[in-house]
């Protein structure tokens, strides 16, 4: 075929696509149903989520992962175009990082019943770092399908990403199953999980979102 | 070569807007900038310059089916060059180079080397061959017979919507057919 002929194509061709933020909110939209299902049949809310509302390193945690989400759908929106470097938008990160810092620091400051080591170490962390991947998963899938129409010049970089957007959003549902409301508990076994999610992103990131 | 660009931004605008004609100035403009920046990223990797048109046409093809991509308030010729480099990248990786990509090999194209030619290419064309035949059968139409949407529609009895359909379709695949490669 000839470059002109092609040329003549592509113009007659008028069809519009949709952005790629309405496509993956679509996408997240759809997954996160399976997520809650997985959720509310092998883990439910914790019982005594009321009282639990009024400690603030409970809430700490919906902060951080929710922080941690947002972060990552806005980083992962900007990465969709193929021009997009990292520079500028890695701060972003900084936040639910600085807020983890921030509840450690005045975890340590206040008088604790149990010692530290046993507040890190918890009473939930293997179902921490399955039940995190495992709801991520539905997520993360639906997340690369959506940036697919995207054009990341980066792909493993933008699948890493992809994983972090979903880990974030499944450790905002676990957060409200989990009774280890210690900022340490978060900070090593949330953190473990979400690391699995971001390079199983990466890995399937760098095969599924060349373009 | 501002000067280029800032009119490049201007065409997209009006293309993104509806403007076919713009659309395909636009794509007419570039292609010899394209033609030019693959040839030098060719034979700085020992490549045999004549494929060059098989790699504009792939940029072509990602040009056009990621344009919504493409914001609207940023110039044109970053995002271009962008897709560009990853596409040669891609070829060359293809070819089993190794890969060394001038960050400068589109953008220091200057307007006199960009001589504009029509060059055919075999790549796209044999990817022609397997796509569904209701597919081909409008692409050709539209593509090699030079046929309007209007006239394929009535050659094929269908509707101008669903050759519309089959034409994206039609182009989408084309990509596609190279990432299974």
């Amino acid at each position: 075929m000839e470059t002109d002929q092609l040329i003549r194509t592509l113009a007659a061709d008028n069809t519009r696509a949709r952005p790629v933020g309405f496509v993956l909110a679509l996408a997240l939209l759809a997954a996160a149903p399976v997520s809650l299902l997985m959720f509310f049949t092998e883990l439910g809310v914790r019982p005594d989520v009321m009282t639990a509302m009024r400690n603030p390193f409970f809430d700490l945690k919906f902060a951080v992962t929710l922080a941690l989400a947002t972060s990552a759908i806005l980083v992962s929106l900007h990465l969709s175009r193929p021009e997009a470097s990292m520079r500028g938008w890695g701060w972003l990160f900084m936040i639910p990082a600085g807020l983890l810092v921030a509840g450690i620091s005045s975890e340590m400051m206040m008088p604790q019943r149990l010692p530290m080591m046993t507040r890190l170490v918890g009473q939930n962390s293997r179902v921490c770092m399955s039940a995190i991947p495992a709801m991520s998963l539905p997520l993360l899938a639906a997340a690369l399908i959506a940036l697919r129409h995207g054009a990341p010049t980066r792909p493993a970089l933008a699948g890493a990403i992809a994983g972090l957007l979903s880990a974030g959003i499944a450790a905002t549902f676990y957060a409200s199953h989990c009774t280890d409301d210690s900022p340490l508990f978060v900070v090593t076994w949330y953190t473990i999980a979400t690391a699995l999610v971001t390079a199983v992103g990466a890995l399937a990131g760098s095969r599924v979102l060349r373009f | 070569m501002r000067e280029r660009e800032d009119e490049w931004t201007g065409l997209m605008r009006s293309a993104i807007s509806g403007d076919g004609a713009a659309y395909h100035r636009l794509l007419k403009a570039i292609a010899p900038v394209l033609r030019a920046g693959a040839r030098r990223g060719l034979a700085r990797a020992g490549q045999p310059v004549d494929q060059s048109e098989d790699i504009v046409q792939d940029i072509l093809l990602a040009v056009h089916l990621k344009r919504h991509t493409w914001d609207a308030n940023a110039p044109f010729a970053p995002w271009l060059f962008a897709i560009a480099r990853n596409k040669l990248i891609d070829a060359l990786r293809r070819r089993g180079r190794r890969v060394f990509v001038n960050i400068d090999d589109f953008a220091e194209t200057l307007p006199g080397e960009a001589a504009a030619e029509t060059v055919s290419a075999s790549e796209v064309a044999a990817r022609l061959e397997s796509l569904p035949a209701r597919q081909r059968a409008v692409l050709q139409s539209i593509a090699v017979d030079s046929a309007s949407i209007r006239d394929t529609a009535a050659k094929y009895s269908m509707s101008e919507g669903a050759v519309r359909v089959a034409l994206h379709r039609a182009l989408a695949s084309l990509t596609a057919r190279l990432r299974e490669q």
